[in-house]
């Protein structure tokens, strides 16, 4: 356990105080890894939460710029900052924030090339990604590395949030037990054009970050083997069982999948995106 | 048989979620399917059989963030 000093026991008391968390688990915290994909809409209350809870290490990785189109909703952001890479402002924000958060810049998306590599230094991923072609890569590579995964999307006034690790339970599904492949070009919209609530992106990304903590300090009910779907207009939260699939092309009984694929990009407008 | 269809009641002649799928034309869409609050995997489709009541919701794939 680490030593705290004086003003990191009044800054996580109220961590601290709870049985479930304790200094151990203040502690486990302060020595975790997270990374993550996305500084946009779940990327900001995601990134918010784990800095304020005292998550030592956060890695974030995006290649785009801060646009005005983005403020609605991706709340790490500011009007000053519109030109900046999300990364540097994601990175002033956590600091401002919480100085005992060092944070990993990434200034370029994940590839087949990279994400391995990158992962392997930490010890939880979030996916706050905002295409498809993308989702199947972080899972695949988190299913190679055996990284948990925390998987947030939204579209319009929808919203889902999985956990997947399949590598610690052997009933566990991965995205793919969920959708097994990518939608064809264009099929389905993935893109901010098809509009998206901005607070919307708080309801999922606090949701995804609430999990993090949880599988960090290994308390309470993990959501691996769950998939929570939100539909904002009904004010509904609904928990569903989501099953390994035997027939899932990456963890299922005959993978046909044994390394990383790279899938052509679904969405073809890029504006201001994720 | 009934079934409740996106929390709508309906009335279908298919016997398992693929038939129903074909029924809605909805086969081979990028879709999960929600059965009683289970997600149904997709290579079970064909085995896994409709019963009186079933509550069926699409779930639709989104990739926003």
């Amino acid at each position: 356990m680490i030593d705290f000093t004086e003003k990191q026991i009044e800054r996580y008391s109220r961590h601290i105080i709870l049985p479930e968390v304790g200094a151990e688990g203040q502690s486990k915290l302060l020595e975790s890894k997270v990374f993550m994909i996305g500084a946009g809409g779940l990327g900001s209350p995601v990134a918010y939460y784990l800095a304020a809870a005292g998550v030592g290490t956060i890695g974030i990785a995006d290649a785009d710029v801060v646009d005005s189109s983005n403020l609605q909703r991706q709340i790490l952001h500011n009007e000053d900052r519109i030109g900046m890479p999300k990364v540097e402002s994601a990175r002033e924000t956590i600091q401002a924030l919480n100085p005992d958060v060092k944070v990993n810049t990434y200034n370029y998306f994940v590839t087949e090339d990279n994400i391995r590599e990158i992962i392997r230094e930490y010890d939880l991923i979030i996916d706050g990604c905002d295409n498809f072609p993308t989702r199947f890569l972080v899972n695949d590579a988190c299913y190679f590395e055996k990284k948990p995964l925390i998987s947030g999307a939204m579209f319009r006034f929808e919203g889902q949030v999985a956990t997947f690790k399949p590598h610690q339970q052997k009933d566990a599904p991965c995205y793919r037990c969920l959708y097994p492949e990518p939608p064809p070009k264009g099929l389905v919209p993935s893109c901010s054009e098809a509009g998206i609530l901005g607070a919307l992106a708080g309801a999922v990304g606090t949701i995804q970050a609430v999990e993090a903590i949880k599988e960090l300090l290994g308390i309470g009910d993990s959501l691996a083997g769950k998939l929570m779907t939100f539909d904002a207009m009904r004010m509904e939260w609904k928990k569903l069982k989501l099953r390994k699939d035997p027939g899932c092309p990456l963890c299922g009984e005959n993978p046909t999948i044994t390394d990383l694929v790279t899938y052509e990009q679904a969405c073809e407008l890029q504006l201001g995106h994720s | 048989m009934h079934i409740y269809l996106n929390g709508e009641e309906r009335n279908t002649d298919a016997a398992s979620i693929s038939e129903l799928l074909v029924e809605l034309g909805m086969e081979g869409r990028m879709i999960a399917i929600e059965r009683n609050l289970e997600v149904v995997p997709k290579s079970t489709y064909s085995s896994a059989a409709l019963a009186e009541g079933d509550r069926i919701e699409i779930v639709h794939m989104i990739g926003g963030g």
